[in-house]
This record gives structure tokens, sequence and C-alpha cells, in this order.
């Protein structure tokens, strides 16, 4: 068990033969930055997450003001029908590789607005294609912080190099 | 609650102006001297406008209530303007600088036309939406921009 | 720092420049837009443009019964929920016409005053996050937690809490939440000396807030400011003391009015000291109604079906914002007629093109901060 860790490996000869790949991957999933894009009540609950008590940045994730600097788009809030064309501008502005978490009901399918909501789209991934559901009503902040964990492994199977280009 | 005293005074600004002992709410049967009105109400100290409702009443009419207060001699008093669906409103945002937004949103929700106000657009929604929602016959458009609304949750179960 | 001197006097020919703050900026306290027209780096001209959070909460309330509602009304204002289900649930029971138990009176006050206290707290984070100062935000959330905690244990949630119904609340006060949160306003009354110490006589901080948009008392009463930012040019407006509802005629409190100790009365340290001082007071008040509150049954009142009877009522509310008001149209059935939400944050914005003129850019957004606005209340 000791091998599979780096510092296992290190302990054993002083060098490390390792995928060009597992390298990239693991230095993308290791700081994920993210865009702010609080929307409405989920935003407080993001705030909350990179407040003392639930430590975002233990993880390396780090709230960015601006789209390109960031690998991943938080999306925490009703997303509104006028609102709507900005996200996709906005995600478009991001530069690659780059990822989408859609936080709370209201951004997953539209959430309590969904019946008589005229003006609120139901989803954001009507506009922009997510990779990460976190669900609830707002999400606690440890259901984000497994929201990130989730999107952590699966950067871990991207592969850049490889025969399966996935991007 | 308005005293006595109050309830003449403004009684006696004009003839057309109604009192409901048991709703106490004002009421004017003519909405073109509603500014004139207003600002007799301006004069006896009522310098704060709290809030402008507008409602859909169902035969064809088209209701607004004012809701005003006197922060001098704390009192409160309501309007109420009742008129046909095309009618054209006096704007009072020259006395009540709150008015300005409050009309905006009566005219983007509602569909009521108020004249001389000085930036009569849609405050809510967007620029190009086409229609008044909080009317009760209000039915909204399929697609919007490309973007598709979905009217049921028949998509997803 | 005074207008006057701000503007270019060397007589060379310039254009204006709109820039956009666009609805994405992680300093606009949510979704606004502004279009400002700038003459170099002082403003000539604000327009702000909202609607981008707009959720048809009109249009829900038309569809659904009056006690399903009261999730909608958390969700407008989600700073300070319970302030919005309060003030919904006082209108409706003014079309019932029950008289509620003293002890749900009593909850309901402890509640709203500790979400206050959270709302201002939240307040005191962001403003100083605006100016540049990160610190208090980090000390300020730890102890916010805190708060949510007891709020947790009380309703099970931590931000929409769906608590305060029309007719009474939803549940009795769990076995330790007396002596929880008075253990928790002992720890925190220490905690406001510390906060004091970093911002509110801080040379930095006093030269970015003292005399910067000065809001006079006539100009914020034609726009329909309410609530701390009213108090602040020096007027003593409080609906809690003017018309009290519930039991706030019982309890002995101070109102804070902006007496322009650091510079004039009505600029943006006015509108913070109110807001710091207010936290003070709801202590005082909280601390009152634990020795105070009786003993009984909650749901003595709780109506089986809510079904008013026809009328229309406008009931107002001291929220941690300013005055919000409900008007509620009833035809006699179970599902309200007509619902309108007077948002407190809906009108203190719209003074915000008078009071930013004249000023620079990084002023403006300290103003917008000192103001206090959500924007899931402005659209509704």
């Amino acid at each position: 068990m000791a091998e599979i860790t780096l510092r296992g490996k290190f302990n054993k000869d002083n060098f490390v033969v390792e995928k060009l790949d597992n390298l990239i991957n693991w230095a993308r999933a290791g700081s994920p930055w993210y865009f702010q894009f609080g929307l409405a009540c989920c935003a407080i609950e993001m705030m909350a997450a990179s407040a003392p008590r639930h430590d975002l940045e233990r993880f390396g994730v780090f709230p960015r003001a601006t789209p390109r600097q960031a690998d991943v788009m938080i999306v925490a809030g009703t997303v509104t029908i006028k609102m709507a064309e900005r996200v996709k501008r906005l995600y478009e502005q991001m530069s690659d590789p780059k990822y989408v978490i859609s936080m709370g009901s209201c951004a997953n399918s539209g959430g309590p607005y969904w019946q008589h909501g005229y003006h609120v789209l139901k989803g954001v991934d009507l506009v922009v294609p997510v990779d990460v559901y976190v669900p609830g009503c707002p999400p606690r902040p440890e259901a984000l912080i497994q929201g990130i964990l989730e999107l952590q492994r699966h950067i871990k199977t991207e592969s850049t190099f490889g025969r399966n280009k996935n991007a | 609650m308005p005293e006595k005293t109050l309830i003449d005074s403004i009684k006696s600004i004009d003839d057309s102006i109604a009192y409901d002992d048991e709703t106490k709410i004002f009421s004017i049967g003519e909405v073109d001297k509603w500014f004139e009105i207003a600002t007799e109400i301006k004069n006896l100290n009522f310098d704060y406008l709290m809030c402008i409702t507008s409602i859909d009443l169902e035969n064809d009419q088209l209701a607004l209530a004012y809701n005003l207060h006197s922060t001098e001699t704390k009192k409160s008093i309501e309007f109420n303007l009742v008129f046909p669906k095309d009618a054209q409103i006096p704007s009072i945002e020259s006395l009540w600088k709150t008015a300005d937004w409050h009309e905006r949103e009566a005219y983007d929700m509602m569909g009521i036309k108020f004249v001389n106000h000085p930036d009569m657009k849609r405050i809510l929604l967007p620029h190009d939406w086409e229609g008044h929602p909080l009317r009760k016959n209000y039915v909204v458009a399929d697609y919007y921009h490309g973007m598709y609304i979905p009217k049921d949750k028949t998509e997803w179960e | 720092m005074s207008k006057e001197n701000l503007t270019d006097k060397s007589g060379i020919n310039t254009e204006d420049m709109i820039l956009n703050m666009g609805p994405q900026h992680p300093s606009t306290h949510g979704v606004l837009r502004l279009k400002i027209h700038t003459d170099g780096e002082v403003v000539s001209k604000i327009e702000p443009i909202i609607g981008y959070l707009h959720r048809c909460f009109e249009k829900h309330s038309e569809n659904l019964p009056y006690e399903q509602v009261v999730p909608f009304t958390d969700r407008c204002d989600y700073l300070s929920s319970m302030h919005m289900s309060h003030g919904y649930s006082i209108a409706v029971e003014k079309l019932l016409d029950i008289e509620l138990p003293e002890r749900v009176e009593y909850i309901r006050v402890i509640v709203s005053e500790l979400q206050r206290i959270a709302s201002h707290a939240f307040f005191i984070g962001v403003f100083g996050l605006d100016v540049g100062a990160i610190t208090p935000f980090t000390w300020v959330f730890r102890d916010r937690e805190r708060i949510v905690d007891l709020f947790e244990t009380l309703t099970g949630a931590r931000l929409l809490y769906n608590y305060v119904w029309p007719g009474g609340v939803s549940h009795d006060l769990p076995d330790k939440f007396v002596s929880r949160t008075l253990e928790f306003l002992d720890y925190f009354e220490p905690q406001l000396i510390e906060i004091d110490e970093l911002l509110t006589t801080n040379k930095i901080f006093i030269e970015r807030t003292a005399d910067i948009g000065v809001l006079d008392k006539d100009v914020a009463i034609n726009y329909g400011v309410t609530g701390p930012s009213l108090r602040a040019s020096g007027i003593e407006f409080d609906l809690r003391k003017n018309e009290p509802y519930s039991v706030y005629d019982k309890l002995d409190f101070d109102v804070p009015v902006g007496k322009g100790e650091m510079g004039t009365v009505g600029d943006c340290w006015d509108r913070y000291i109110v807001r710091f001082l207010e936290i003070k007071e709801s202590i005082k008040i909280l601390r009152q109604c634990f020795k105070l509150i009786p003993k009984g049954d909650v749901h003595a009142a709780l109506p089986k079906k809510v079904r008013p009877r026809k009328g229309s009522v406008y009931s107002r509310f001291e929220s941690s914002r300013g005055e919000l008001g409900y008007y509620i149209i009833s035809d006699g059935k179970n599902v309200p007629t007509r619902v309108k939400m007077r948002s407190p944050a809906f009108s203190n914005l719209s003074a915000l093109a008078q009071v930013s003129e004249g000023w620079m850019i990084s002023d403006v957004i300290t103003i917008l901060g000192s103001l206090d606005i959500v924007l899931g209340e402005i659209d509704r």
C-alpha cells in the first residue's frame, strides 16, 4: 500500500515513473480554481464553504473573480432567462480545460420555481454542459465539498495524450 | 386609521373622492384628475409613498392601490383607482420619487400605461418580452431567443 | 475630500465613457447591472438595471394555498428569511382575525432578533470586504456559523427555514435552546469589541467611508428609503417603536440614529455604525425575551384550513433592510388573489442614482455596499 503514494515510491528509490497523463491530471485536480458565479441563496452557502469552518482552500480551491483565470464555474442559484445569455458568454470566455458544477436545485432543473416560473430557466444544462450536479435547496457546504471531490475524481480519469481523447 | 378631520380634509379636495367606512379606503371616480389630487395630498404632509400595487379585476378592469404615510403625524391612508384596461394614468413621479420604479413595475407586470413618466420601460423582464405576466389570462410563449420554456413536468417524468 | 474639486478643470475637451459593471461582478451583491456614465474617474450618471433574478414570486403566490407560499417568501430575501415569513404571517393573520398565544409571539421575536444579528453581522463582513478588509469577513463568518447552528437545532435547515407559519410557528423550541443561545450571546459580545477595534476607528476605513455618499433626510423620504439607511440620515423611524406589532411594546430598547460623528450625518460610516449598534440592541432584546417568555402551547391557534375573510390588507414589518410591506387581497378562497411584496431594498436601490453623482467609481462600490441590498428581494 505504501507503494502507491508518491512518498512511498520515493522512499524506495529516488525516482518515480509515471504516465504524463496522470501527472497532468494530478496537477489539474489539485487546484481547481473556481469562478464565483453566485446568483441567489446558494451563493451564501458557497461563501460559507470558503469560510473558516468548512475551509475549501485545503482542497486547493480558491475563488477567482474573472473567467479568464478560472477552471471551474460553479453556477449557484437560479438562472433566469434574462441571465442565461450572459451565462453562456461567460462560459465561452473561460479557457480549456473547463468544468461546470451546477449547485442547488434551481440550477439543476428549475427548483421550486418549475411550475409557474415563466422567467426561470429550468436547469442550467439547457445552455452550458454540466459535469457535476449537487442537489439541495440550498445544499450544505459539505455537499458542495463532496461535489468538488467528485469533480476531482472525474478529472483524474481524463486523458490528454492517450488514445481515447475525452476532452 | 384616519380620523374624522383627516377624512373630511381629504374629501374636500375634490368632489369625486369617495370614502368607504368599512374598508377605510379612498377611491376616485375619474383618473384624469389624479395628479392634482395627489399634489393636494402631498401638501397635507403625506411625504412618504409606501407602495403602489397593480391589481387585475377580472371584468376587463384594472386597479391601482396607493399607500401613503405621513412621518410627522404617523397616519396612513390608502387610495384606490379603478379604470378600464387601456386607460392612461398620470404619473406622480415628480411628487414622490418612489413612484419612479414602482410605476415601471406596474407597467411591466400588468400593462398599465402611465403618462409623463421620464423613463417608461420594462424593469424586471427583458425589454423585448411579450405580454404582461400578472394578468390572469397570461399565457407564456414557447420560445424566447431560442431557449425552450417548458410548461409542465412531462419532460422529466 | 469633497465633491466639488473632483471634476477636471484643465479645459481639455473630453467625452463621457459608458462603463458596464455587468451582472456578474464580485463587488455587486448579486446579479445587478450598473451602467455608469463617467467623465474620467468621476461618475456623472448611474442607471441600475435589475431583473436578472426575477423568479415570479407573485405569480406563484396566486396559484398556491396560503400556507404553501411561506417557503417562497423565504427565498426572496435569503439573508433574513425569518423576517420575510414573519411579515407574511402577520399580514395573513390580520385577515384571519385570530388571537395568538403569548409564547408564540415571544418565540417569533427571539427568532427575528437572532436573524437580525446574523444579517447585520454578514453586512459588516461583506462591507469590510468591499472596502478592502478581508479579516473581519472571516471572523464574522465564524461567528455567524454559530447562529446558523442554533437555527439548525431549531428548524433543521441552515439558510431557508420555513418556520413561521400563519397562525403560529411550526414547532416548539427544543430542550437546550435557551441555554445554548445565552452561551452564544455571552461569547459574542466580546467578539464585537474585537471587530469594533478592527474597523470602526480604523483610519483607512474612515477615509474610505466618512463624508462619502451623503443622503439627506428629505431626499431619503422622497425616495422611500427605510430601515438603517434612513436612520443613519438622522430620522428616528423604526416600525418596532412607531407601530409596535407582536410583543415589542413590552420590551425596552433604543433606536440608534446616525449623528455624523466622523463626518456628515448620513454618510457611509453612519450607515455602518447604525447597523453595528443595532446588533447590541438586538442582544438586549434577546436577553429580555428569555426572562419573560411564558409556557404554553404553540399549536393552539394554527388553523386547519387557512381561509381568510374577503378584503385587502397592507401590513408593515421592520426587517433588517427596512420596511417590508405585504399587500394581500383575498376573495374568501384558500388561494390568495394578489400578494404584493413591497421590498425595502427596491426603494433603497432607487436612491443610488442620486447619491452617487459626482463621486469616483470606487466610491460607488462603497455606497452600494453601505445600502445593504439583496437582489433576491429586489427582483422577487
